[in-house]
């Protein structure tokens, strides 16, 4: 067992843990922040997307010992004060989700495309968000409400 | 899924790293853990069983890009992010910014290193062939100190480098090929996935003409390759007729798999087609 710290969503976490033991599950099974869900499980659909130390990763594809020491965000970590964020709003606002699923991955690959670009068009807004798949919507809503909350003046 | 069992350390300096790779010795099988994007997956995936994955993901030593004279200096633990963004690897080894750019997704590209592509070796990576183009070398660090191998040398066979299993990866070294025009093409089928064929192409112009063309093939065999027949051909081409002449020589020497993406015909066919665009693109003369 090797002895990790890890803040996530602003709470600090000591534990023990398996070497082997992914990011997503200790988020999910230890932690009971089941919110990111595990989608393909291998790296493809990046449902399971959180932040790590400020940039997007692929929970899936890292272990929760390589998060030793770091800031962890998921997307219960959003909101504030019970409040949705411009984009989670945007979200709301655009319908861009159907069954909901790839939602999670889709809003914390789209926070950090606009913290990258906080402008981006269309086609940028596709290309960030290559690494994350939709079955449902055919991608056009995410892609308006991604562009909707770039207009806001809140950060995402 | 749930990757086996390992223990697991994670050294702060490359000594310490180099150290527990030989403390394994020949007994147990030992895995050097870098960005872990290939990595993890394998382990998810039941594909390999180390005893031992050292992590070398806390090693700032391995980070960074700098130059030495003609040459950058580029810590193996350079993530993609990074390489991409990087002013000195954008202004002097633009190849290499082009094609990192393409490697999977921003989430993948967080994480993943340019020391951990080259290591693992895999022949549908774009990493290899664009060092292989850029004639880059490769320095590993040994219980015995440091070596520079070649990046023609480095690749051995499918998933192999000549890396021993006490060596780490702790730079790879690009000549500047500042004035050379530079593409990389990369045929795949959805916006993240391997290349099914890739071509990394470097073009040096002089009087209109072609003076020296490098072709690196991505997934084109066992290991990434020179297209050397055609090479060879587009010295002296003047314009876009002679470069898919010179460009139908791409696939020679060539010995690309037959898997569920395409035919070792269909890929040949296209290390063809990339080529030319590739080499029209990087010569300007498209």
């Amino acid at each position: 067992m090797t002895h990790i710290s890890v803040k996530v969503d602003g709470t600090t976490y000591q534990d023990e843990v398996e070497p082997r033991l992914l990011l997503i599950h200790y988020l999910r099974d230890r932690l009971g922040l089941s919110g990111t869900p595990i989608g393909c499980d291998t790296s493809n659909c990046g449902a399971c997307t959180v932040e790590l130390d400020g940039v997007s990763v692929k929970s899936c594809s890292v272990l929760a010992v390589q998060a030793d020491g770091g800031e962890v965000t998921t997307v219960e970590g959003l909101a504030e004060d019970g409040e949705l964020s411009a984009l989670q709003r945007a979200f709301h606002e655009k319908h861009a989700l159907q069954c909901g699923y790839c939602t999670p991955g889709m809003l914390m690959a789209a926070r950090d495309l606009l913290r990258e670009n906080p402008h981006p068009s269309a086609d940028e807004i596709r290309h960030g968000l290559e690494g994350n798949l939709c079955r449902c919507t055919g991608y056009q809503n995410i892609v308006r409400a991604v562009q909707a909350a770039s207009e806001q003046e809140v950060p995402a | 899924m749930i990757p086996p069992a390992f223990d697991y350390t994670r050294p702060t300096s490359v000594d310490e790293a180099v150290r527990a790779l030989a403390d394994a010795g020949e007994g147990e099988d030992a895995k050097v853990l870098a960005g872990g994007q290939s990595l993890l997956p394998l382990l998810r995936l039941r594909l390999a069983f180390p005893e031992l994955v050292v992590d070398v993901g806390r090693i700032p030593e391995l980070r960074g890009v700098r130059e030495d004279g003609d040459t950058l200096a580029i810590g193996a633990m350079t993530t993609h992010h990074d390489v991409v963004r990087d002013p000195l690897v954008r202004r002097h080894a633009g190849l290499l910014a082009a094609a990192t750019a393409t490697v999977a997704d921003p989430a993948v590209r967080h994480r993943g290193t340019l020391g951990g592509s080259l290591a693992h070796a895999d022949p549908a990576g774009d990493l290899p062939a664009v060092v292989l183009a850029l004639n880059g070398e490769l320095i590993a660090q040994g219980p015995h100190g440091r070596r520079t191998i070649a990046a023609r040398d480095f690749f051995v066979d499918y998933l192999q480098s000549a890396l021993e299993p006490d060596e780490l990866l702790v730079e790879v070294r690009v000549p500047k090929s500042d004035g050379w025009g530079f593409h990389y093409e990369k045929f795949h089928r959805v916006a993240q996935a391997y290349a099914i064929v890739g071509v990394a192409a470097l073009v040096r112009r002089d009087d209109g003409r072609i003076a020296e063309a490098r072709v690196g093939l991505t997934n084109m065999g066992a290991t990434p390759l020179r297209a050397a027949a055609a090479e060879e051909a587009l010295a002296g081409a003047a314009d876009a007729q002679a470069i898919a002449r010179a460009s139908d020589a791409a696939a020679e020497g060539t010995r690309p798999a037959q898997d569920v993406s395409a035919s070792a015909e269909y890929r040949e066919h296209l290390a063809r087609v990339l080529t030319q665009r590739a080499v029209l693109a990087a010569s300007g003369m498209g």
